[in-house]
């Protein structure tokens, strides 16, 4: 919304200085996005007159004036030398004073001799005010210019516009005048008083109202104006409108914009020699297209409330009118449209037919359903001032709304809401000054009538209840209703005194050491974080949607996660893992150069079956490695391998507590990994806690990324809560460990996995740890045969072993091994 | 250095006495040469062998001394027991300083240019939306917060309805919503991508009695791309919910203080100046927006005379607490959120929200901070 200062003081009586205005529309909610003062760069600048000029004796070019620049200000008779051609005896100019500073020319000028003839100001030509385009010489101004008057005053540049947001609650303000009486109520001037002169009909009226859509349109109003002469409107309100960033088109438009404007009242104008028919009828919409005033074509449909005459639609109503029946120029009889029109089924409309309008824009956010009347009289009277004619009577059908609600506040509310003491008096006068009108007041509190412009307090409770819950709305509704208004009434007199004001107040502690912010979940997700970066993977943050066929290279991409309108066609599909951003990622910087790198995401992946909740969203920490690892003196640049992130992977959920006892691995990753050189991480035979993997090479090519690559998905949600169990007092037997390695031969088949297993099972008081440390393949082994080494720990706990029972040990651990994967030991 | 140790190598300090037979003092001769000659521990040890071993030549004489004449016997054992402490100590000295030697020669064999990179792999990063969220739960957490989550998919009506915000109204239009195909049954536009995390807020005051104090941060989308906005980007609410009566009265004053707290600590700027300014938001009443002093010249935080938008703030609706459960006339609280992206933009003066989600190794080595960098207060933010 767009003003102007001179425009705000129409309604406002009021002393204020431009940055006290703006600082009280701040405070008290009405947004400044921004204020264009183009006047006060050209303060200096005045109008005058050159009285005579003479050639300069030293100088062929330049001329000696004297310029009558206003005697008042001491400057009746002043010597400027002027280099311009065009400067002659009796032309009205531009003068600025010495100490001015020129913004076309970014100098200050000062007064001085030229050539030696004194100089005491400049001529100036429009450039150099900052305004116009070069040209031969200064500025020329009409001929009866009063010299001395302020240049920008004169020109009209001395009214600043000022731009403020309008919250959706405040239709209000989408009026000049209800900007005006929201700073008079802060404190700043006093509101005009207004009153629309009424226009006596000489006539009937020969269009009038057929209303059949009253739920869209509960009244409207209408007259005929015959006679008129249309053309443009006059300076001050092409001004004005140019100001606020319309563009005047004629008299009787423009005078509907004013409106829209002055009192946020939108009115239309039908040419009423276009209007086919005496009836104009109010109706659902019935798949006709309307040429708009935009030009554009739209389709009415039966949720739009319309304006038809004989021939079909002739406007959306609050939202547009047609291009047929608008008023020009050739219009001679115009018939005015007030109503008042139903704030959601507008604002459907427009929405749907995409149409932004300043009518809708007031006509969603409620019009004063008392003002229809008044503005229809003022319209009529500028009307007949500008444009001449004669007005019909007024047509109406339809009554006014009961807009009619009050509202009560209890006084401490200001306190144990708003946090502040204010004084009953000065709570009561805020709001009268809004235009509220106190009904009933006592010790405690007062009800208030509420004014018919604002629609945003005191209105009937809506509520939305969830679908399932069954509780009876009706008390609830009533609770609502008890302090609903209040609420309004507290906001209203904070907001005119200034938030400011509320003194801030800390929370009282809960406890006064705090308690863990963070659930073992969250906590989780900041150790693995921490993690995986001190593993020296970088984060990243990438988007939760993506395009559906790289979303496909990593899982299932149901219809239900493909988004209806992607703002772009490549991200659409709610992405199954991190993974699918973060190989773009890595392809992106390895197309730039940085062809080693590891990257890592904590963030949601979707789709997963085993969280429960719409869409499957599972907290996944994602880690990719790429290329090789650093090339350092002794040691070449290993590619990355599977057992990099396997590392990644055991690392993180040995620092989240899982028992790396309980997990198994198995070799059943998805697609996405390479398939003979990737695994999964279960805890228990069915929870995953993690998958990695070289990544599948024909994966990894289809995003870009041709090179090592290995990732590892850590399932988040899935990691149980570690046990709070105190620990026992920890066994540090005296003895010494014994050590045995033993070489098992195996088929290619056996994992690992089964042969430790085995090995630390068989013998479980005795065994303290079982590890591999070798792998053998090939040589005298034969095709299809691996050796496995591994060395297992005995700690003997009361005596040390004697030979004979480290020989019963030894032969346990090989019988068990060899009875669970048919290992032989090697020879 | 082995020069020094060659030349301090035992040799006869006093002139031989002359009662000495001849062939010890050969013998002493020889030793000491051979000794002087040894360049190593090996040919060393054959000396000392040879000479002190268990058939040693001086050993053997001294086993010898039993067979010589009673009258000899004296000054010869004499002659003997001196030569061997002599050559002892000729030997041992000879002995450490070729230890000494040997020693050196190996540090000196040893020697690196400690100048190679030691190939540590290039430290991990965290990303700056991490960290500011991980700054945001220290700071909340001391004032009593603690952290809520919700799904990223939500239904309409705990990110819309439920927060006072109905299909007609104007709100809606300034989130640009992403929809996903509703689930059964449901109606089109009921399934969406959340444009905002109150519909936590929603979850946690039907999960949960007050008194309540959660903040939110999490991923949020709008369909909106450009310079400024991002399609997905990260918000922080907050909710304080308690009693509406009485001492215990959660008042804007209480709103006043936890925002001004935070943005103090958050900024670590004790005295940053904070405004308020009246607005408007369907969920909350009243309604404020709230400013930090900066300086639009140069960009710093609590310079200047220019104020800066980062929070949206109000009472909570009581048609929002009544469509939770919650009795309006019983409770009451605030509710904040803030742009996770602006704030962290701000305090690290990020020129550019997009490259946020881009993945640039060398913006995150610009941006990231250190995992052992402390989100801690106590150690300072």
């Amino acid at each position: 919304m767009k003003f102007t200062l001179s425009w705000l003081r129409d309604h406002l009586d009021t002393t204020a200085t431009l940055g006290e205005i703006t600082d009280a529309l701040n405070r008290i909610g009405l947004e400044v996005e921004g204020v264009e003062d183009r006047g006060a760069s050209l303060s200096a600048f005045r109008t005058a007159r050159i009285v005579s000029a003479e050639q300069h004796p030293n100088a062929d070019r330049l001329r000696v004036c004297r310029v009558d620049a206003g005697a008042e200000q001491g400057f009746g008779d002043v010597q400027v030398v002027c280099g311009a051609p065009n400067a002659r005896a009796g032309l009205s100019v531009i003068f600025a004073p010495p100490g001015t500073f020129i913004p076309g020319s970014n100098i200050t000028i000062k007064a001085g001799e030229i050539r030696g003839e004194k100089s005491g100001g400049m001529l100036c030509s429009l450039r150099e005010l900052g305004l116009g385009e070069e040209s031969d010489g200064i500025a020329e101004l009409p001929d009866n210019t009063t010299p001395g008057q302020s240049y920008a005053n004169f020109a009209g540049l001395d009214d600043p516009v000022i731009e403020i947001a309008i919250t959706p609650n405040r239709g209000d303000a989408l009026a000049v005048r209800g900007i005006a009486r929201d700073l008079a109520a802060a404190g700043l001037g006093h509101l005009r008083p207004w009153l629309a002169g009424t226009v006596e009909g000489i006539f009937d009226s020969p269009i009038g109202w057929d209303n059949r859509f009253p739920e869209a349109c509960p009244m409207v109003l209408g007259r005929t104006i015959r006679g008129v002469r249309n053309g443009p409107s006059p300076a001050w309100l092409q001004e004005r409108l140019r100001a606020v960033g319309l563009r005047p088109i004629n008299a009787l438009v423009d005078v509907t914009n004013f409106f829209s404007f002055d009192l946020g009242r939108p009115l239309h104008v039908f040419d009423a020699d276009k209007v086919a028919g005496d009836t104009l009828t109010l109706r659902r919409g019935a798949g006709e297209t309307l040429r708009a005033l935009d030009g554009g074509d739209y389709v009415a449909d039966a949720e739009d409330c319309v304006i038809a005459d004989a021939n079909g639609v002739q406007s959306f109503a609050g939202i547009m009118g047609g291009e047929h029946t608008g008023a020009t120029e050739q219009t001679t009889s115009v018939f005015v449209e007030c109503a008042l029109f139903d704030p959601v089924r507008v604002a459907l409309s427009g929405r749907r037919h995409g149409i932004t309008s300043d009518a809708r824009q007031r006509f969603e956010r409620g019009i004063d359903p008392a003002l229809p009347v008044s503005a229809l009289e003022a319209a009529t009277g500028m009307i007949l001032e500008l444009c001449g004619g004669e007005a019909s009577e007024v047509v109406q059908a339809g009554d006014a709304p009961r807009w009619h609600r009050s509202a009560a506040l209890r006084f401490d509310r200001l306190r144990t809401l708003g946090g502040v003491e204010v004084a009953p008096d000065e709570a009561v006068s805020s709001l009268e000054h809004l235009g509220f009108t106190v009904r009933r007041r006592d010790d405690q509190g007062a009800e208030f009538e509420v004014p018919s412009w604002r629609n945003d307090i005191a209105m009937p409770v809506e509520l939305a209840l969830r679908a399932d819950d069954t509780t009876d709305p009706a008390p609830v509704r009533a609770s609502v209703a008890a302090v609903e208004a209040e609420c309004d009434l507290v906001e209203e007199v904070l907001r005119l005194r200034g938030l400011d004001a509320v003194p801030a107040v800390p929370l009282l502690p809960v406890s006064p050491v705090p308690l863990p912010a963070l659930t073992a979940r969250q906590a989780r997700a900041a150790l693995a974080r921490r993690l995986l970066a001190s593993r020296g993977l970088v984060e990243c943050v990438g988007f939760s949607f993506t395009s559906c066929a790289q979303a496909a290279l990593f899982g299932e991409t149901p219809d239900t996660l493909r988004l209806l309108n992607p703002i772009a066609a490549d991200l659409d599909q709610m992405r199954p893992t991190p993974l699918a951003t973060l190989l773009p990622a890595a392809a992106r910087n390895a197309a730039r150069g940085l062809a080693d790198g590891a990257l890592f995401e904590i963030g949601p992946g979707f789709g997963h079956p085993a969280t429960p909740g719409d869409g499957g969203q599972a907290l996944v920490a994602a880690a990719l490695r790429f290329g090789h690892g650093a090339r350092v003196p002794g040691r070449p640049a290993a590619p990355v391998t599977l057992w990099d992130v396997k590392a990644d992977a055991l690392a993180v959920l040995a620092a989240l507590g899982v028992p790396m006892e309980a997990l198994s691995v198995t070799a059943d990753a998805p697609s996405h990994y390479h398939p003979g050189r990737s695994g999964v991480v279960r805890q228990g035979p069915k929870t995953v806690l993690a998958r990695f993997g070289e990544l599948h090479p024909a994966v990894a090519r289809a995003v870009g990324l041709d090179m090592p690559a290995a990732a590892v998905e850590l399932f988040l949600d899935a990691v149980p809560d570690p046990k709070r169990r105190r620990k026992g007092a920890p066994e540090l037997p005296s003895l010494q460990p014994v050590r045995r390695d033993f070489a098992f031969v195996v088929g290619q088949e056996v994992t690992a996995e089964a042969v430790l297993r085995a090995a630390r099972g068989a013998e479980r008081s005795l065994i303290a740890g079982v590890s591999l440390f070798d792998v053998f393949e090939g040589g005298t082994l034969g095709e299809g045969r691996k050796s496995l080494a591994i060395e297992v720990v005995f700690q003997p706990r009361e005596r040390s072993l004697t030979e004979n029972e480290l020989e019963a040990a030894s032969n346990k651990v090989m019988a068990a091994v060899a009875k669970a994967t048919g290992a032989v030991l090697r020879g | 250095m082995s020069d020094d140790l060659a030349s301090s190598a035992p040799r006869p300090a006093d002139p031989v006495p002359t009662d000495v037979a001849d062939d010890l003092r050969a013998l002493r001769q020889e030793v000491l040469d051979s000794l002087e000659a040894a360049s190593d521990l090996r040919a060393w040890d054959a000396i000392r062998v040879g000479v002190l071993g268990k058939s040693g030549r001086l050993t053997a004489l001294l086993k010898e001394l039993g067979r010589t004449a009673p009258e000899e016997r004296r000054a010869r054992g004499a002659a003997l027991n001196r030569l061997r402490d002599e050559l002892g100590g000729a030997i041992e000295a000879r002995g450490k300083a070729l230890d000494a030697e040997a020693l050196d020669a190996r540090l000196r064999a040893e020697r690196v240019d400690v100048t190679l990179p030691v190939g540590t792999p290039a430290s991990g990063l965290i990303h700056p939306i991490s960290r500011t969220i991980e700054e945001m739960v220290a700071i909340f957490g001391a004032m009593g917060f603690s952290l809520a989550e919700g799904p990223d998919i939500e239904t309409d009506w705990h990110n819309f309805s439920a927060l006072n915000t109905p299909a007609h109204h104007p709100a809606r239009t300034d989130h640009d919503t992403f929809y996903l195909p509703p689930g059964a049954g449901g109606a089109v536009g009921s399934r969406l991508l959340r444009t905002q995390t109150s519909g936590v807020q929603i979850r946690t005051m039907l999960q949960n009695k007050p008194p309540i104090r959660v903040i939110v941060p999490g991923r949020t989308y709008r369909a909106d791309h450009d310079a400024t906005h991002s399609p997905m980007f990260h918000q922080c609410e907050g909710l304080v919910v308690g009693p509406a009566a009485g001492d215990g009265a959660i008042t804007l004053g209480h709103l006043k203080g936890t925002v001004i707290e935070f943005l103090r600590a958050f900024f670590n700027q004790p005295a940053l100046p904070v405004r308020f300014r009246a607005s408007y938001f369907p969920f909350t009443e009243p309604s404020m927006e709230v400013d930090i002093g900066w300086s639009r010249a140069t960009g710093e935080i609590g310079a200047g005379t220019d104020w800066l938008e980062v929070l949206g703030s109000g009472m909570v609706h009581p048609r929002v607490l009544a469509n939770c459960g919650l009795d309006p006339r019983e409770w009451q609280g605030f509710a904040f959120g803030m742009g996770i992206e602006r704030l962290t933009m701000l305090k690290h003066g990020i020129p550019d929200l997009r490259s946020m989600f881009e993945g640039d190794l060398r913006w995150l080595r610009h941006y990231g901070s250190s995992p052992l960098t402390p989100a801690l207060l106590h150690e300072g933010l």
